[in-house]
């Protein structure tokens, strides 16, 4: 099918109930190659249960999803991570005891697939470390490689949670709210990490800060209780009173 | 950037040499302490034990007091084998470690998605299970009675003797070829990703680690393990009870660990060598009350050293570092 050859993420009629409340509602979604797409909504409309959704933590009640036009949706988490599917976490979910090198080694152990190996891995462990080192300059964090991750500062933390998942090479890679916790004043290291992600991965970023969403994200979902308000480019979202009207007259833009 | 970079592991930034200690003293032990073998023999499968409950417990976070039913069962397997098939050590020990790893594997394909108290009272059920089993099948078992067994040579050549001499060695020599796998397993990227599910499967399921098989595997091992310590302790004593599946055998394979220091292979070493003694020492002097002291001992360590006796060493070893530094000029 062509269609489906061109989607990187492409996801049909799915749905979720968490007993009477309906979080997903036949959610239909597209993600091209090098797609950057926003995901707005108040709070609780389900952004968090989509993504949860899509890297299968939960499972959805009906519903298909693709990823490079074969089905996942009733894939293991980790099998998903495999073909390609990464994410980020709202809350930071780090090796904390581990240093920040081997936290983004393990991953690609895990990428290469050694993560089995007990006998004779030691070059292969050799190169995930060196590897490591090169995710950790590529996001401008080398200086800290050697330091403990309960030991950094928040912003660091958020930025690697992204080095990890950069780390699995995906093709789809879900941002859940990358600046969520991080002060103000070094937010900007956020958004200049956000500019230079490789531009093949395709982007399905959750944030709340709208500056944020409105300068990175060429296509914006608006989701309001589980089901999908409207879709399109930035400035006709912006300009859309439906979407002005459920974040209750705040200026979006 | 400094070429190598600093290790996760402690072990790694200490000389080499300073793994030989052990083992010197574990040979030296031979040739100094003959009336003393037995007991030598004791420590040395409670090392074996401890060490797989640090596999276990200390490096993939599985809380379990289940190890007594590996340490039984691998006892019973030795025992049962030597009776009714083949005499000799070492395929006895094979066998009951083989037999054990399947037992580990099955039960821990059973219980290893759940997790904290829930895990902990599914290890403690099967151990109970398995003990109250082995008290009832006498004709198996031979229930409160237990089994004698006649043990032939090792490997067709070393009888065991009367003075635990070859039982010693050959427990040395078990425990030696288990730490080698032990310490290859946890510096492996196998093992760096058991220390990454200790601390966050959800971590660890982000970046696609299949967390229940690597958690099942090292059940495995580990169970493997104390399989092996139970059947050594059935072919050095030439005795299998009841009192290797009971519960308690769980608890002091865990108060060593906690101990010696987990997560550090060594800790094992100190904690069982440390709690024998000690026993052995303070039953002499008072056979009520050595309780007392393994508790004391217990709750100093959990409250001044986090790392267990382990850190007394890694104290003592800076400050002679400090001191050899302030010597050169």
């Amino acid at each position: 099918m062509n269609g489906a050859a061109t989607s990187a993420l492409r996801v049909r009629g799915l749905c979720k109930n968490f007993g009477a409340l309906a979080v997903a509602q036949s959610i239909d979604l597209d993600l091209a190659p090098g797609a950057r797409m926003g995901l707005i909504g108040p709070n609780g409309a389900g952004k968090t249960t989509l993504i949860n959704l899509l890297t299968g933590m939960l499972r959805p009640d009906a519903g298909s999803i693709e990823l490079n036009g074969e089905a996942i949706g009733r894939m293991k988490p980790e099998d998903r991570v495999k073909r390609g599917l990464a994410r980020t976490h709202q809350i930071n979910t780090l090796l904390n005891e581990t240093n920040v090198r081997d936290n983004v080694a393990i991953a690609i152990a895990e990428r290469e697939k050694i993560a089995w190996r007990t006998l004779r891995f030691r070059p292969q462990w050799r190169d995930c470390l060196d590897e490591a080192d090169e995710r950790l300059r590529e996001i401008g964090i080398a200086e800290v490689a050697d330091r403990r991750v309960s030991e950094l500062p928040y912003g660091r933390q958020r930025l690697l949670e992204i080095a990890i998942a950069l780390a699995l090479k995906p093709r789809v890679l879900l941002l859940d709210e990358p600046a969520a916790g991080v002060p103000s004043a070094e937010s900007h290291i956020i958004h200049d990490v956000l500019e230079r992600l490789p531009a093949d991965i395709a982007i399905l970023i959750i944030e709340h800060d709208m500056d944020v969403v409105f300068r990175f994200a060429r296509e914006i979902t608006v989701l309001v209780q589980g089901s999908i308000l409207t879709q399109g480019e930035p400035a006709k979202i912006a300009a859309d009173p439906e979407v002005r009207a459920v974040y209750l007259g705040r200026s979006v833009v | 950037m400094s070429a190598q970079p600093a290790s996760t592991f402690v072990e790694d930034r200490v000389s080499p040499l300073w793994h030989t200690v052990p083992w010197l003293l574990g040979i030296a032990f031979y040739f100094m302490a003959a009336g003393y073998l037995s007991l030598g023999t004791n420590i040395l499968v409670y090392i074996l034990l401890t060490l797989s409950l640090d596999l276990a417990l200390g490096y993939a976070g599985i809380i379990t007091l289940g190890h007594a039913a590996f340490f039984g069962f691998g006892a019973y397997a030795a025992g049962l084998f030597a009776l009714h098939v083949y005499p000799e050590p070492v395929t006895g020990l094979v066998v009951a470690t083989a037999l054990t790893a399947v037992f580990a594997m099955l039960t821990g394909m059973l219980i290893l998605h759940t997790q904290g108290v829930t895990l902990l009272m599914l290890t403690l059920a099967i151990s109970i299970l398995l003990a109250e089993w082995a008290n009832r099948a006498h004709s198996v078992t031979g229930g409160d009675d237990g089994l004698q067994i006649s043990m032939g040579p090792v490997l067709g050549q070393f009888r065991f003797d009367l003075w635990g001499n070859t039982a010693y060695l050959y427990s040395l020599a078990v425990l030696f070829i288990w730490f080698l796998v032990a310490w290859s397993v946890v510096h492996s990227p196998f093992g760096r990703s058991l220390d990454g599910i200790r601390q966050s499967p959800g971590r660890m399921r982000a970046i696609g680690t299949p967390v229940w098989w690597r958690l099942v595997a090292i059940y495995a091992l580990s169970g493997a393990m104390a399989g092996t310590a139970g059947a050594l302790s059935a072919q050095t004593t030439r005795f299998v009870g009841l009192n290797t599946l009971h519960v308690l055998i769980s608890g002091i394979a865990v108060v060593m660990l906690v101990l010696g220091g987990t997560k550090r292979l060594y800790g094992a070493f100190i904690g069982a060598a440390i709690y024998v003694v000690v026993q052995d020492v303070a039953a002499k002097i008072n056979p009520f009350y050595w309780m007392f002291v393994i508790g004391g001992l217990l709750m100093a360590t959990v409250m001044f050293l986090e790392g267990g006796l382990m850190e007394v060493l890694d104290i003592a070893r800076r400050r002679f570092r400090q001191l050899f530094a302030r010597a050169k000029p």
